[in-house]
């Protein structure tokens, strides 16, 4: 017991001698929350159009109002040929390209199908796909506006047709920002990096000067090392989560719904795994170069891309869904994200919470076996 | 009394034999050499004796206790020291002395004691809020030293501790080694320094995994070297040599500097003939004298009838 926490007081002096380490740790997160908080958005607010009018009569200029007055959609450009359009496009200077042909004025004016051409700039699937939503719905709203005016027109009387209106009600989030279902992921990525980088590169480092071997000549047994190595690195890890729970309320006015204790209950079972696979990287690599890479590309990127923090995993392909069961950090965000916004408990949660418990125990055991034999 | 004994001892990684069936004995306070080039089977024999390897076959007794199953009574036991100088650069002198003073269990009152020791045998009294990192190599290696065995164990091994530091230094580390065997301390270094052999009481010499020469220096140099070495000092040297060598003279001829050593079996004396071949010849000798062979001319005969047979 006194070995362990000479370990430890040994470990806390390490990091607080070095004062980047230190910073990295502490100002790090509010950072990158705030950044990726701000940054990380998948909305569509602003949609830049052009608009090739070659018919230029009421009826489409009508249209265009009705496409300004919804907001999304800004007719920066109007422009005569379709070689501009396409100019305009492919500098990237507008998302949309609208095109009435000269018909259509005068089809709509004889009650025939009129078409408007609309151009999308679908580089970026997700912006293009939520535009042609929005001018979807924006052209059948209008539709429904003329189909009344030409009744009207012919004498008819007018009555709205038999129509199915959703009362839609968004919950947990009725805003639908991104920043909200984003911040609390972020809060679980950095958990993650925390702990794996930290602990590998302590063991590492160690490796690397050369007090490793001193330290295994000496009567310290390898989970005293192992403990040693980790307390300290929750501890850094809970800091952090205090930390970011605080710029979360501060700067995005997102508190948790959920119990603390659980969120915090759950966070400890989460670094279990995380703490283990730093430990592995720790007994495969032999220079903290070495170890960052493996622990960036090896471990984090891979599980942060299959976790279902930024991609929803629904949209995955079925081989790649059951890959994903695999990934501790996956369970940890649908917790994270369940506490945070829905205010879930263990009650709910408890599968995830119980797979978490599995994960972290095996990858614990096994690293810690592969750890001790390296050191045989 | 013996400090360790070494009962053959082999290591196999898989089908390489890194040891194989050594045996030796080590008496208390002696300062004991291990030789031998990288890859001889010195260090591994050694992690084995720290109680950190387990033998393939065979045991070793370490301070009374068996490398084999008492590995952690081996560990309490023991101080070591990497050629790396093992402490913590960015924790202060009085940090690591803590830290390893802790590590191993000492009382205060002990600790304080020894605390004081290290830092007078490193000369950094007074300085103990230094950060390790900043110090010159000689000291910190003598710091090293002091804390791998502030729990004053009964045996220190010392893994090429001299590597990489100037000269002045090595000798101060010397001073200090042979202090601790003063203090009844055994002391197991490994060098790859010939001269510094000769400050050891005993030494072993190991190539691919084996034993091939052991005892003190005096006895290495007359037991394992069957020759006598001439040294011949003359001008002009080679021509001398290109003379000596088409007359056969002894087993070998080679230059050191502006000398000629021969060396030739212990039975003949080739004194005269070396005169005879140069006397007739337009050469200026100087002098023709027995010469002590040094360590580095055992072990490379040593080595190189070795690999002959």
């Amino acid at each position: 017991m006194k070995i362990l926490l000479r370990i430890i007081k040994k470990e806390f002096l390490q990091f607080i001698r070095d004062p980047k380490m230190f910073r990295i740790v502490l100002i790090a997160p509010v950072v990158q929350l705030v950044l990726l908080g701000y940054a990380a958005n998948l909305e569509v607010k602003v949609i830049h159009t052009a608009v090739y009018n070659q018919s230029k009569g009421t009826t489409s200029r009508n249209l265009l109002r009705e496409l300004k007055a919804t907001g999304y959609f800004h007719l920066d450009y109007y422009v005569n040929n379709y070689k501009e359009l396409q100019k305009l496009i492919d500098r990237g200077n507008v998302v949309l390209g609208l095109v009435f042909d000269k018909d259509f004025d005068s089809n709509i004016g004889a009650s025939r199908k009129a078409s408007i051409q609309a151009v999308f700039d679908a580089s970026d699937g997700n912006t293009a796909t939520i535009s042609a939503g929005y001018l979807q719905a924006a052209i059948q709203k209008f539709n429904r506006k003329i189909s009344l005016i030409t009744l009207s027109k012919k004498g008819k009387e007018v009555r709205f047709p038999a129509n199915i209106e959703p009362i839609t009600r968004v919950w947990f989030n009725p805003e639908l920002k991104t920043r909200i279902f984003m911040v609390p992921g972020i809060m679980s990525l950095l958990l993650m990096i925390i702990t794996i980088t930290l602990t590998s590169l302590a063991i590492v480092k160690e490796k690397e000067i050369g007090t490793f071997d001193q330290l295994i000549v000496t009567p310290i047994k390898p989970y005293q090392l192992i403990l040693g190595k980790f307390i300290p690195f929750v501890a850094v890890g809970l800091i952090v989560i205090v930390i970011v729970l605080t710029a979360m309320a501060v700067v995005f006015n997102i508190s948790v719904k959920g119990s603390l204790l659980f969120l915090f209950a759950s966070s400890l079972i989460f670094v279990l795994s995380t703490l283990g696979l730093g430990l592995f990287i720790s007994t495969v690599t032999k220079t903290q170069q070495q170890a960052m890479m493996i622990a960036t590309f090896g471990v984090m990127m891979p599980m942060i891309y299959l976790s279902g923090f930024a991609f929803p995993i629904v949209n995955m392909p079925v081989s790649i869904q059951y890959i994903t069961y695999l990934i501790p950090l996956r369970y940890f965000i649908e917790i994270i994200r369940g506490v945070i916004l829905k205010g879930l408990g263990l009650a709910d949660l408890w599968t995830q919470f119980v797979i978490l418990i599995f994960f972290g125990i095996l990858i614990l055991f096994l690293s810690s076996l592969r750890f001790k034999k390296k050191i045989d | 009394m013996d400090s360790i004994e070494v009962n053959n001892l082999t290591k196999k990684f898989g089908g390489f034999t890194a040891v194989n069936n050594v045996s030796f004995k080590v008496k208390r306070g002696e300062i004991f050499g291990f030789l031998g080039a990288n890859g001889a089977g010195k260090t591994t024999t050694i992690k084995m004796l720290c109680g950190i390897l387990t033998p393939s076959s065979g045991d070793a007794l370490v301070a009374g206790f068996s490398v084999k199953d008492q590995p952690d009574m081996v560990k309490r036991n023991i101080g070591y020291m990497s050629q790396k100088f093992s402490l913590y650069n960015d924790l202060t002198v009085s940090e690591n002395i803590e830290f390893f003073g802790g590590v191993y269990g000492l009382e205060s009152k002990l600790f304080l004691e020894r605390k004081k020791w290290a830092l007078e045998i490193a000369g950094l009294r007074g300085k103990e809020k230094t950060i390790t990192g900043d110090l010159p190599g000689g000291i910190k290696q003598r710091l090293a030293l002091g804390t791998a065995v502030i729990h004053k164990p009964q045996i220190v091994f010392l893994d090429e501790p001299t590597s990489g530091v100037d000269p002045i230094a090595r000798r101060q580390f010397w001073e200090l080694i042979n202090q601790l065997a003063q203090e009844d301390i055994t002391v197991i270094v490994t060098t790859h320094y010939l001269e510094e052999a000769e400050y050891c009481n005993s030494l072993i010499l190991m190539d691919s995994g084996e034993i091939i020469a052991r005892g003190n220096v005096f006895e290495l140099k007359n037991n394992y070297l069957n020759k006598t070495i001439y040294e011949i000092e003359c001008e002009p040297t080679l021509l001398t040599l290109e003379i000596l060598e088409e007359n056969n003279i002894g087993d070998e001829i080679t230059m050191y500097g502006n000398t000629i050593h021969v060396i030739a079996p212990k039975k003949d004396d080739v004194e005269l003939t070396i005169r005879n071949a140069l006397s007739s010849q337009n050469i200026l000798l100087k002098s023709v004298k027995k010469i002590q062979p040094t360590l580095d001319d055992v072990f490379v005969h040593l080595l190189e009838s070795k690999n002959e047979t």
